[in-house]
This record gives structure tokens, sequence and C-alpha cells, in this order.
């Protein structure tokens, strides 16, 4: 392989992965014992990775307005709960979004690219990209093209997010695989490969409409090309799984394959974050528990 | 993908987010301060009236003492054996005894924490282990092998199949609750009755299936487990009235046994030692050839007869599999071996640490690059860090040498040939693992290594149902499936 990224890398070879040892590999790291501080370090450690999502035809500026107060003040009545690290939402609702979040941490991304389906011309997408970043969208979330993927189109796959990564300018770009369309965990290795080698800054399993969403098999196939990645370039790639992390208990078990595959780089809000929206209220819930020894009822947290 | 300088590029395991301490309990345990001999359904002091310490390798605390067997109580529990063989096993109808054995299969399973418990505590393995891997495959091996017994008909179809008698059995400490279930199963199904001689190192569960072999009601001699050393062990071993030997444990001591019933009528079986070649080709998954590497050489701190303890890496992937191996192996969680979280436990023995600690200084001494994970080890007890050697040659002794520690010796090769030659130019033969993403590869690599067992893509499997032992000085006859019936039974037109 050519180290130069200007010449096309051949993406018909990528690594081979085995998904009977991926899967042996998650069972026995879902076996870590998370307890006491431990427990309460991560609990917090996951909520401020939280990108509180919202992607519903329905959605309006009175529901991103709810989202993104819960994103800066997720539980204030307890003491040392970290804001969430961003709010997901529509194009056309994240000048909205940003005006509230004026002033805090909580960054805003946006979905793109036709999302989920992708199913448009590269203009169209380009276009709304550019549309989400003058909004004022610190990160986008663009989809791959799994057609053209499924086709082994990849050279088309990685031109479109060069082109997405070139118009997002500063913002960052996050490029959703939609692992649950890609079917083998060969697929989503070299999905993983072409979009870092395109420029993306993070890597995402989903869009969170397609089943399966964020699997930790998949999210581990994602490390390890991550890994190599930076074992090859350097460059330090982020990761996002997305959808059907409601728990707490899984959240944690995403962190050990996480602490155990990346370490301490990747430990944190720029590096990593969940897409999940009950996430959070679960977090929060395991979170009192662990402070005061009590569980509350569900009608403590609040409901956005 | 063409090579290119990894240079530094190291992930930082040393995180901010640690794991705290999650010991698992050992309220619900029940150890007696001194275990005596289990002799015909009692348990008997010995006529010496001498008792041994058993002690916890990673804290070398006294847990119990136990009886010291010696020529005297052999003999009564071969005659006991004996006894119980003549009046009652051998007549009793084969679904009988399957009965009592699905019994003592079923009781393990209920005791199973407590099982794990003492497994750790008296050999040091981790919890994870002896919970997830010993404990049920030993009940495992009793369901199996309960089925066996009114079945052992159409091992042989056609054809008598008969018991022969009275078995002796030595089992090694690196899996002792385990390696007794592997005995006592295939002996009993087949209509034996058994001596087996736990190690002296690790007796406690041994002495604890004997407790539920007592609840079980199994009638009484069908089973004696007696403790003691290498003099117990040799008794047993010479013993006129033994119709079949089956040890497990060294090479050395399995030479000397094959000597000294050499020109008597005893059969026996040897499972000894092994120093396999784990071989990962240019195509393979490398993520998971990695696990399978650490799961090959560090499984049990590397006790393991069938370990993965010579690797060989073919030349074009040889830098990326290192340079991940060693980033691995700083996440190897080593030390108390009751917490949870713990990879690597604690070496079995003083004698066993300083062992590997003399292989250590060999393989530098012979210029060997040794490489540690930089994991911080108790200061008490009998810890070892996970070792690794790169430029090592076929004749380094830490390539030829069981080593039965944490100790991987690294190799080179180039073609296909070459491996298969170099995997085979060694005493022993025993296992083997192949890790490549071509079917065809595998076939032609698995039918040209001379070894019991060889994995393709996988490592330390096992499984009752599937045999397992030795080709040149790994050992003779096989244990597990149907193959292990055979060593216990005769059989006739």
């Amino acid at each position: 392989m050519n180290n130069s990224l200007s010449i096309a890398y051949d993406f018909r070879h990528a690594p081979s992965i085995d998904q009977v040892g991926v899967e042996e590999r998650i069972s026995r790291l879902s076996k870590r014992s998370i307890k006491k501080e431990s427990k309460l370090a991560a609990l917090k450690l996951a909520l401020s990775m939280v990108d509180l999502t919202t992607l519903e035809a329905r959605d309006t500026p009175g529901k991103v307005r709810q989202l993104c107060v819960k994103a800066m003040h997720p539980h204030d009545s307890v003491s040392g709960i970290p804001s969430v690290a961003a709010v997901c939402v529509y194009p056309n609702l994240v000048r909205v979004a940003k005006e509230i979040l004026k002033g805090s941490k909580v960054k805003v991304a946006a979905v793109s690219t036709a999302f989920p389906s992708g199913m448009s011309t590269r203009k169209v997408k380009l276009e709304e990209t550019r549309y989400a970043v003058n909004e004022g969208a610190d990160e986008i979330d663009m989809v791959i093209s799994r057609g053209k993927f499924l086709r082994g189109e990849y050279n088309f796959v990685f031109d479109e997010i060069a082109a997405v990564k070139e118009t997002c300018g500063l913002a960052h770009l996050k490029v959703i695989l939609e692992t649950g369309e890609l079917s083998t965990l060969d697929n989503v290795r070299r999905a993983s490969n072409i979009a870092m080698e395109a420029g993306a800054d993070f890597i995402k399993t989903s869009t969170g409409k397609i089943q399966p969403t964020a699997t930790l098999p998949v999210t581990l196939v994602m490390f390890e090309a991550i890994r190599d990645f930076y074992y090859r370039t350097g460059k330090k790639i982020g990761m996002k799984p997305a959808g059907g992390i409601a728990t707490a208990k899984l959240a944690l078990n995403y962190l050990v394959v996480l602490r155990e595959t990346l370490g301490q780089d990747w430990l944190n809000a720029d590096m990593f974050r969940f897409g999940a929206s009950s996430l959070a209220n679960d977090l929060l819930m395991q979170i009192v528990k662990e402070q005061t020894g009590t569980y509350q009822c569900i009608d403590y947290f609040s409901k956005d | 993908m063409a090579k290119k300088k990894l240079k530094n590029v190291k992930v930082n395991f040393d995180t901010n987010w640690k794991y705290a301490p999650a010991p698992e309990s050992k309220d619900h345990i029940l150890l007696k301060n001194r275990y005596d001999l289990f002799i015909n359904g009692e348990f008997v002091a010995p006529k010496s009236g001498k008792y041994f310490d058993t002690i916890n390798p990673a804290n070398e605390t006294k847990l119990a003492e136990v009886a010291d067997a010696d020529t005297y109580d052999v003999n009564r529990s071969v005659a006991a054996a004996r006894n119980a063989y003549e009046k009652v096993w051998s007549k009793m109808p084969a679904k009988e005894r399957g009965k009592y054995m699905f019994r003592i299969a079923r009781a393990i399973q209920e005791r199973a924490r407590e099982f794990a418990v003492i497994e750790t505590l008296d050999g040091g393995k981790p919890i994870r282990e002896s919970r997830d891997i010993d404990v049920p495959l030993a009940a495992a091996h009793f369901f199996y092998y309960a089925g066996w017994a009114d079945k052992l008909d159409y091992a042989a179809p056609g054809k008598k199949v008969r018991s022969l008698g009275v078995a002796g059995q030595i089992i090694p400490w690196n899996f002792p609750l385990l390696m007794a279930a592997w005995k006592i199963a295939p002996a009993l199904a087949a209509g034996n009755t058994v001596v087996l001689k736990p190690a002296e190192t690790t007796p406690l569960t041994a002495l604890k299936l004997a407790e539920i072999i007592q609840e079980s009601g199994l009638p009484e001699g069908v089973v004696n487990i007696i403790t003691g050393a290498g003099t117990t062990g040799a008794a047993l071993v010479n013993h006129p009235d033994i119709n079949k030997i089956a040890f497990t444990g060294s090479t050395d001591v399995g030479k000397m046994i094959q000597k000294s019933i050499a020109g008597t009528n005893k059969k026996y079986t040897l499972e000894l030692g092994g120093k396999a070649a784990n071989i990962i080709f240019e195509d393979a998954a490398i993520d998971q050839a990695v696990e399978g590497i650490v799961n090959g050489i560090f499984f049990n701190q590397g006790h393991v007869c069938c370990a993965g303890s010579r690797l060989f890496v073919q030349e074009s992937v040889a830098d990326i599999v290192i340079h991940k191996l060693k980033d691995r192996m700083e996440t190897l969680i080593v030390g108390d071996p009751l917490d949870k979280n713990t990879d690597i436990g604690a070496i079995n023995s003083k004698d066993q640490l300083n062992k590997i600690k003399q292989y250590i200084k060999i393989g530098i001494n012979e210029g060997g690059e040794c490489y540690q994970s930089s994991c911080a080890i108790p200061s008490k007890g009998f810890f070892h860090r996970p070792t690794l050697f790169t430029n090592v040659g076929q004749s380094s002794r830490i390539v030829q040498e069981e080593i039965f520690g944490p100790v991987l010796a690294i190799q080179t090769f180039r073609t296909v040939e070459e491996v298969i030659e170099k995997a085979n130019n060694i005493p022993y033969g025993l296992s083997g693992g192949v890790w490549t993403d071509k079917g065809s590869k595998i076939f032609k690599v698995t039918s040209q290594i001379r070894a019991g067992v060889i994995w393709a893509n996988t490592y330390n499997k096992f499984d009752p149902t599937s045999p397992f032992g030795g080709y040149k000085e790994s050992g003779i006859g096989r244990e597990g499936g149907m193959h292990g019936v055979m060593p216990y039974v005769e059989i006739s037109n």
C-alpha cells in the first residue's frame, strides 16, 4: 500500500475479521466487574460522552429547546453531574439549538447527506452540508452510500466522504457506516478504512433508523480499525456507536471495550460519543443511586 | 499491506479510569482445617498420622492440612477398590452406574461457586477461569460419560466390552478438579473402580469431590481419593492389584511410570508435556489471532500442557503481530486470583516460579530478547509477569523445553513447508494452532503436524466429546469422547 493519500488505496484488500473471535472477545470483556468508585467514575464519563439525539420528522423548535436544556443541565439537583457532549438534530433545527446552547460547552451536531438513507445526489448532499455548517453546526454526521458500497464502488464512497469533509470546513465530520446494512464484519472493517482514509474525524455505527443498530462486536471491529489507522499514521480518529444503547450497564460495557482497545487517549468526549436518547436518564438514575444508595423513581428525572 | 515502521506509536493503557477491586466472596465456602484420606466411602486418618500443608499460592497462607498416604494407605485403598469392583460395581446394571454419575454431575453444578473459589484459592488460577471453564467442564465430563455407561456395546458393535478392574489415577496441579473428572468419569462409566491421587499442591477440590461422592451414595470403595506426594504415587503405580494406570503430568514422571510397569499386565494412558506451535499466517484475521496467542500462552498462567508456547509468525506480518501482542499484553491484569477482573493469577508453587525464572535466565543467556508487560505484581505470593522472547532459534532451550509458565517464544517463518518442519521438530506433539483465512491451508497444515489436537482460528477449546492426547513424548492414549472410554475397557469377540 502506498502511504501517500493522493493515490487511491485498494479497499478490496481490507484486513479480514473473524466473527467468532470478535464475539468471544466481547463475551470476555463483558464480564469485567465494575464497582464502587470505578462505577461512579464510568457513569459520569459516559454521561459526558452522550450525543443527546432527536431525529424525528415531528421535531419542533420546542422539542429541541427542551433537549438543549437537558443537555446543559441533566440533573442539577445533584452536584458534580457533567453536561452531555452534544445535541444531535436535523439541519433545519441547528440554529435553534445553537442559540440555546450559546456559552455552554455542549456542541451541536447535524445529520446531513440525505440522512438516513443517503439516497440523493452528491450536489444535494454537499448543499445540505453547507447549509448545516452555515447554520452553526459544530459537527456533521453524514451517511455513506451503502448501495454503492455493496456494489463494490469503494472509490465512489471514498470520494463522496472526501467531498463532504471538504465542505465541512472547520466542522468535525462523523461518518455513519450504517453497519446494520453492511451485513459482515469484514464490510464494517472495510467501510471504516474508507471513511478514515477519506478524512473522517469520527466513524459512527448507525443512524438509529435501521436494525441492528450499534452492537459491541461491530464497535470492537471499528475500534481495531481506528487503532490500526493510528499505528500506521499516528492520527487519532474518534468513534461513536449509536442506537440501541439504552442502559447504563451496556454503556459501561462499551467503555470497558474502549478502555482495553484504545486506552486513555480515547476515554473522553473528544474521541468517543454515545449516540442515544434514553441512555442519559438511566445513567443519571445510576449515578444518583451510587451517590445516595437508593434508586429514585423515574419521575425524579426529566423526560424530554 | 506494505511495511511501514511502526515507530513508537503505542496505545496508552495507563488510564485515569481504573477498575476497582472486585473480589469474589469466600464466605460461602466450607473448608476443614484437616482432610483425611477418602477410602471405602469414609474419611480415615493416614496410618502414619502424618499430614502436610496446602497453601494459597497467592498469599502463601495455609489453607488446610491433608493426609500423607503411605504404602499401607495405598494398599487399603486398592483393596477397597478391588472389593467394590468384585462385589458391587462390576455387577451393577450399566444404567444404574450412569445414574450415580448423573447425580455427581448435578452436585458439582449445584456447588459450582464453592468449587470455583476453592480451586482458585488452592491453585492460584483466576476465578474467571475456575468459574467459567474448570468447574463447568468438570460437570460436563461427568454428564457426558454418564451417558456412555449403558451404551458401551455401541462403542464396539458386535463385540464384547468388559471393564478392567481397578484404575490407579494420578493427576496434576494445573486443572485439579477438571483432571479428576477426566479420570474418574470414563473409568466409572466403563465399570471400573478408582484410586485417585491429586497433586500435593492442589488436593482440596478433589477432596471436596470426595464429599460429593460420599453424599451421592455411590457404593463404598468405588472411588477412593488419597493424597500425598511422589512416593504415594509410586506406591500406587507399583501396586500389583492395579489393572490400569492413568497419569497426567510431566514427561519425566511419565517415563518413570512406563519403566516401572514394563513387564506387567497393567494398561496405561499417559498425558504428558507439550510445546505447541501456534502458527500465524499472513492472511489470518490479525486482531483475533493476537487474542488467540494471548489465550494460548497466558491461559492459567501458562500452566497448560497444550499451551501455545511456541509462536510462529509469518515474516510478512511479524512486526505488526508482535507490536499488537505487546500492546495487548499491557491490558492483562495480573494479581489477586479471586478478583473477578484478574486475567493472570498466581503461579502454582514456589518451585514452579523458580523454574520459570530459571528459564527466563536461560533465554536471556541464549541471546533471546525478553519483553515483559509493565504491570505491577503483588509483593506476596508467587506471581510472574507475562513474558515473551524474540530473537530465539529452533535450537534455543526455551524453544525446545516445556516451561509451563507465562513465557512465549516467538519465531518467524517464510513458507508453509518451513513452518510445518519446525512445528514438528520437537520431541513433543500434544497440540497446535493454525490461524489463516484460507480453509485449504488449514487442512494442509493440520494434516501434516504431528500433534493430538490442532485448533484452527481458535485455541484452548475443550469439550468432553472431543478426544485429547499426545503424539511422541506428549503421551499415549486419548481422553475425552468415545476414544476416552477405550483405555478403560477390554474388547473381545
